[in-house]
C-alpha cells in the first residue's frame, strides 16, 4: 500500500470520505489508542495533577480522547478542515484549532505543559506546494513549539518515517531547536508493528522520562549484523568448509562425510 | 473555543511575536455560548498563576464582561472552602465560557483569524506564512 503522504497533501488527503473512514474504523481507532497510551508513558507525567496539554495533529480528536479519559485538558491543532469536523460531530472535549504546523504553533511562550503528536509530523518532511522548504517548516515548527512548552515540558511524537533522513531531518531540527532527547523504536524486529517515537525534553524536567521497557535495539542490531560479516571475514578454510558442507546438508544434498582430513592440504608424496 | 485558550493564544506571523501589542488579540463581533463541563478546581489553580491577568481582564471587556477584578485572585486552595466561590466563577468563566463564531485581529499586523463553528482559523495565507 501506498503512503498516503505521497499521495497529496494532507488538508487534501484527509476530505471528507477519508476522514469519516479513518475516524469509524475500529482497528485504526485500536491502534490510534495504543499509540496514544504509549506517548502517555513515555511523558510520565506526575499523576493526579492537572496538566495542560497540547496535540499536534490532533485529526478528529481519537488521541484527545484518551487524553479527556486521562484526566487531561488538552488544546489540538490539525491542518484538515473535514477532520476536525468530524472531531466537533464527536463531541470532543479540548479546543480544536485549524492550523498549519509548519507555520508554527500559534501559543505564547510557557503555555503547555507537554505535547503529544501521533502519526503526524511526517508530513512536515513533504513540501506540497512550490517554494515550501520542508527544512525550514520543521525548524519553525520545532522552534515554536519548544517556546510555548513550559521549561521542563516533554514533547513525544509517533511518526512514520519514509526513510532514514526523514528521521534525521526532524531530529536535527528538533536539536537545533533546543530539544534534547532521541528515538525511541517498539518493536523493531516488525517491519509492520514498528513504531517511532520521537521522546523530547525542553529544558531539564523534575520528572525524567520513562524509558522503562524501551530498549537499546537500534546498535544491537547492527552489531549483530557486523558480527556475522566478521565472522565470515574471520573464518579458517577448515571452519568455512565445514559451514557450506552444513547448509547443503539442509538441503538435502549429498555432502561427503566429516573427518579430520576435512580441509586439510594434500602434500606431495615425496 | 474555550475562553482560557484566548489566553495562550497569538498571532501566527513571526514578526508579530516580539511585538508588545500582538498579545492578546483583539476579539470583534463574538457569539458565546455557555457549556457546561467538569468541575475541577486543581485545574484552574494549576493554570491560575500562568494566566496573563490583564490579558484576560482585556478580552472580557472585548467580549462585553466588564466586571472583572483588576488584580489577579490569589491564594487559592481547591480544598479551602472559603476559595469555592472563587473558584467557581473562575470555572464559569474559563471553561465553560465558548467562542463560537468571530473574528480575533492581531494589533500588530491586522491578520484577522475567524472563529467558525468555534474552530479558529490559523492557516496563513503565502505573504505571510513564515
Amino acid at each position: 500500500m501506498s503512503r498516503p503522504e505521497e499521495l497529496a497533501p494532507p488538508e487534501v488527503f484527509y476530505n471528507d470520505t477519508e476522514s469519516f473512514k479513518y475516524t469509524s474504523s475500529t482497528r485504526v481507532q485500536h491502534i490510534q489508542a495504543k499509540m496514544t497510551l504509549r506517548a502517555l508513558e513515555l511523558l510520565n507525567l506526575e499523576p493526579d495533577t492537572p496538566h495542560f496539554i497540547l496535540d499536534l495533529g490532533c485529526g478528529s480528536g481519537l488521541s484527545g480522547e484518551i487524553l479527556t479519559e486521562e484526566g487531561y485538558n488538552w488544546v489540538g491543532l490539525d491542518i484538515s478542515p473535514s477532520m476536525l469536523a468530524t472531531g466537533l460531530d464527536r463531541d470532543v472535549e479540548g479546543d480544536l484549532f485549524l492550523a498549519d504546523l509548519g507555520n508554527g504553533v500559534p501559543f505564547r511562550a510557557g503555555t503547555f505543559d507537554a505535547a503529544i503528536s501521533i502519526s503526524a509530523i511526517q508530513w512536515l518532511c513533504n513540501a506540497d506546494t512550490a517554494g515550501v522548504d520542508p527544512k525550514k517548516r520543521l525548524l519553525t515548527f520545532f522552534n515554536t513549539l519548544y517556546a510555548s512548552l513550559k521549561r521542563g515540558g516533554k514533547f513525544v511524537a509517533q511518526f512514520y518515517p519514509m526513510n532514514d533522513s526523514q528521521t534525521e531531518s526532524i531530529m536535527g531540527a528538533a536539536k537545533v531547536a533546543g530539544f534534547g532527547g532521541g528515538l525511541v523504536i517498539d518493536d523493531p524486529e516488525s517491519k509492520r508493528h514498528k513504531k517511532y517515537y520521537l521522546v523530547l525534553t525542553a529544558g531539564m524536567s523534575d520528572r525524567q522520562i520513562n524509558l522503562a521497557g524501551a530498549e537499546m535495539d537500534a546498535p544491537q542490531q547492527t552489531d549483530r549484523k557486523m558480527n556475522k560479516k566478521l565472522k565470515r571475514k574471520l573464518e579458517n578454510k577448515k571452519e568455512f568448509i565445514n559451514r557450506k558442507k552444513e547448509t547443503m546438508r539442509r538441503r538435502g544434498k549429498k555432502v561427503a562425510e566429516d573427518s579430520k582430513f576435512t580441509g586439510r592440504k594434500r602434500r606431495p608424496r615425496f | 473555543m474555550k475562553f482560557l485558550t484566548t489566553n495562550f493564544v497569538q498571532c501566527a506571523v513571526k514578526s508579530c511575536h516580539s511585538s508588545l501589542t500582538s498579545f492578546p488579540l483583539q476579539y470583534e463581533e463574538c457569539q458565546l455560548v455557555q457549556q457546561e463541563q467538569d468541575y475541577n478546581p486543581e485545574f484552574i489553580v494549576h493554570m491560575l498563576e500562568r494566566l496573563d491577568w490583564n490579558a484576560i481582564v482585556q478580552v472580557a471587556k472585548d467580549l462585553g464582561n466588564e466586571s472583572l477584578p483588576a488584580n489577579k485572585p490569589e491564594d487559592l486552595d481547591p480544598i479551602m472552602e472559603d476559595s469555592q466561590a472563587v473558584l467557581r466563577d473562575l470555572h464559569t468563566l474559563l471553561v465553560e465560557t465558548q467562542i463560537v463564531e468571530g473574528k480575533m485581529v492581531c494589533k500588530n499586523c491586522g491578520h484577522i483569524y475567524y472563529i467558525k463553528n468555534s474552530i479558529p482559523n490559523f492557516l496563513l495565507p503565502p505573504h505571510l506564512a513564515n
